[in-house]
């Protein structure tokens, strides 16, 4: 099979070629001038973070040789050769991962029960007035964009220390978080089922319960659990501030330069994280099939 | 108005046994794990020490906080404190770029398209998992101890914790590219240089870059809050003004970041729609 290439007579090319050079060189510009305002920008950040490469580059080496300590025991040895020695608190800090766990369910559980109570207001198609919806909106706003650990802060001071504010931080968090994915969920639903409850006679929560309900509880137990994931993460650092978990142990370990530990630490840190994300992508995968998770 | 028939039940039944004789174990699933999950939040309530009386003195203490925060005022301290909210945005900005560079080399080793073998992919992978299980706040204490207290141990420790995610993310995107640019790149004589810059990089890119300005607004958050240990940023005014108690500064500072968020929110946004068009941000 020979195809031919049909090419243009020269004057007709030209014009073709200039108008194609043109836009190539829009394009060209464009980019550089975007390039230069992001340098600027770097160049600008970099001096108000008080950036200093000759620091860097001095204290590399430190970066790397920590690592070299941490996995160091006392006795000079690597930390491998005597695990008995390395995991020498493993009681107490199993426990305390626990507790680490433990604050993160009952945080997500109690986020994802208020953000159920909150979400139904928030979203576009089911919310009963206009006014609560801004109002739900913007609570639920407040809630996700303050940080956890800057409520767990002020959460220890009204709580006092201890796992209950990290708790609380995590559950008011979780609320925003879930509820804002919670109402588009509810905003993708189908009306159609809903316009049949209500065709009826039924109450507005009616609707909700035999119309919408049944369509996302799949969505919103799937973010719950993904959100389950990402706590465990926040409540291990939770005890930076004094709100529980294994983070009290781990701030001290590195403050007071108790090296072998903090790898140890960190180490069941990283395993516990692994083995739930694979545990609910597990049970995601069993509950909803596979397809749900992206 | 036509009658609608009488259902026979009988007759329905036989025909959806499914339906009215469900077997006990699909009937009782649902019940039992509502019951599990409630018994373990029983559990954690009391292990936590949780109590009503303590509930409620918190709740109480918690409402007299809230009063004395309004109305939300900086004192004499508001240059420092704008001064601080550019440090947190230098320190989101220059951590995010600064984990992109690294990451963009390392996601190609990760990516399946790129790196057939598994051997290097692996442990390329699990490595990058491990540095990503390890919270923000960890990097920014142990880059403390590394580089001494400031806004450079933020900067570092945001740009390790998300080079984790980036390098997954990016090796995504790059799987996900289309085979028939960098077949087509190969065709017509190219080496494999050639075929990642001219048949990848291209689709990647603007994946890529929406990836990463996302991250800088997802950063900025981050960014407020390593300042609790010590790495710079309004992070430190924060937790200083909530320890001594000054709460209408703590407010300020809180809105302060909130207003802060959003216009990153908003400016990021609208980056993003430009650099890949409407449809391509989900």
């Amino acid at each position: 099979m020979a195809t031919a290439v049909s090419i243009l007579p020269e004057p007709q090319l030209a014009v073709l070629t200039e108008a194609y050079r043109k836009a190539v060189a829009r394009k060209r510009l464009r980019l550089t001038m975007a390039a230069a305002v992001f340098f600027a920008a770097l160049v600008v950040a970099a001096i108000g973070a008080e950036v200093n490469l000759r620091t860097f580059f001095k204290f590399f080496g430190n970066f790397l040789s920590y690592f070299d300590r941490i996995l160091t025991l006392e006795d000079g040895h690597r930390v491998w050769t005597n695990v008995g020695e390395w995991f020498w608190g493993w009681h107490k800090w199993l426990w305390l991962l626990g507790e680490t766990i433990l604050i993160s369910y009952v945080g997500t559980l109690m986020g994802a029960v208020l953000a159920f109570a909150l979400n139904f207001f928030a979203a576009q198609n089911t919310s009963p007035g206009p006014w609560l919806r801004f109002i739900v909106r913007r609570l639920l706003e407040f809630a996700r964009t303050v940080p956890g650990i800057v409520f767990a802060l002020i959460f220890v001071i009204a709580f006092g220390l201890g796992p209950m504010a990290g708790v609380l931080a995590i559950a008011i968090h979780s609320t925003g978080a879930l509820g804002k994915l919670f109402s588009e969920i509810v905003e993708n639903a189908d009306m159609k089922p809903v316009e049949g409850v209500r065709s009826t006679g039924a109450s507005w929560l009616s609707c909700m319960r035999f119309a919408v309900l049944p369509q996302v509880s799949a969505g919103y137990a799937s973010y719950a659990l993904l959100r389950f994931e990402i706590n465990v993460r926040e409540a291990s650092v939770m005890g930076f501030v004094g709100a529980g978990g294994i983070g009290q142990e781990l701030v001290v370990a590195i403050r007071k330069f108790y090296y072998s530990d903090v790898s140890a630490i960190l180490l069941t840190i990283i395993v516990t994280v692994f083995i739930i994300d694979i545990g609910t992508g597990w049970l995601r995968g069993r509950l909803f099939g596979r397809d749900i998770r992206s | 108005m036509s009658q609608l028939p009488k259902p026979d039940r009988e007759q329905l039944r036989t025909k959806y046994p499914d339906v009215f004789d469900r077997p006990a174990s699909s009937r009782l699933a649902m019940p039992a794990m509502i019951v599990g999950a409630f018994a373990i939040l029983v559990f954690g309530l009391v292990d936590l020490e949780f109590s009503p009386s303590k509930l409620f003195n918190g709740l109480h203490q918690l409402g007299w906080i809230t009063l004395m925060m309004i109305p939300p005022d900086p004192g004499a301290s508001l240059p420092l404190y704008l001064s601080a909210l550019g440090e947190t945005l230098s320190i989101a900005l220059l951590g995010t770029t600064l984990a992109a560079i690294m990451a963009l080399p390392v996601s190609l080793l990760a990516a399946r398209n790129i790196v057939p073998s598994s051997f290097i992919r692996f442990p390329v992978r699990r490595f990058l998992d491990s540095i990503r299980g390890v919270d923000t706040l960890i990097w920014a204490l142990v880059w403390i101890n590394v580089v001494g207290l400031g806004p450079f141990a933020g900067v570092l420790a945001i740009a390790v914790s998300d080079f984790g995610a980036f390098g997954k993310l990016f090796s995504e995107a790059i799987e996900a590219a289309d085979k028939k640019q960098v077949e087509g790149i190969r065709a017509s004589g190219g080496n494999a240089l050639h075929e990642i810059r001219f048949g990848l990089i291209p689709q990647v890119l603007p994946v890529i870059a929406g990836q990463v300005l996302y991250f800088i607004e997802s950063n900025t958050r981050s960014a407020t809050i390593i300042g609790i240990v010590g790495a710079g940023g309004i992070g430190l005014q924060l937790a200083e003004q909530i320890r001594v108690l000054e709460w209408q500064k703590v407010s300020f500072l809180i809105l302060m970041i909130l207003i802060a968020v959003a216009a990153i929110d908003w400016i990021s946004t609208k980056l993003r729609f430009a650099i890949i068009g409407q449809r391509a941000v989900a």
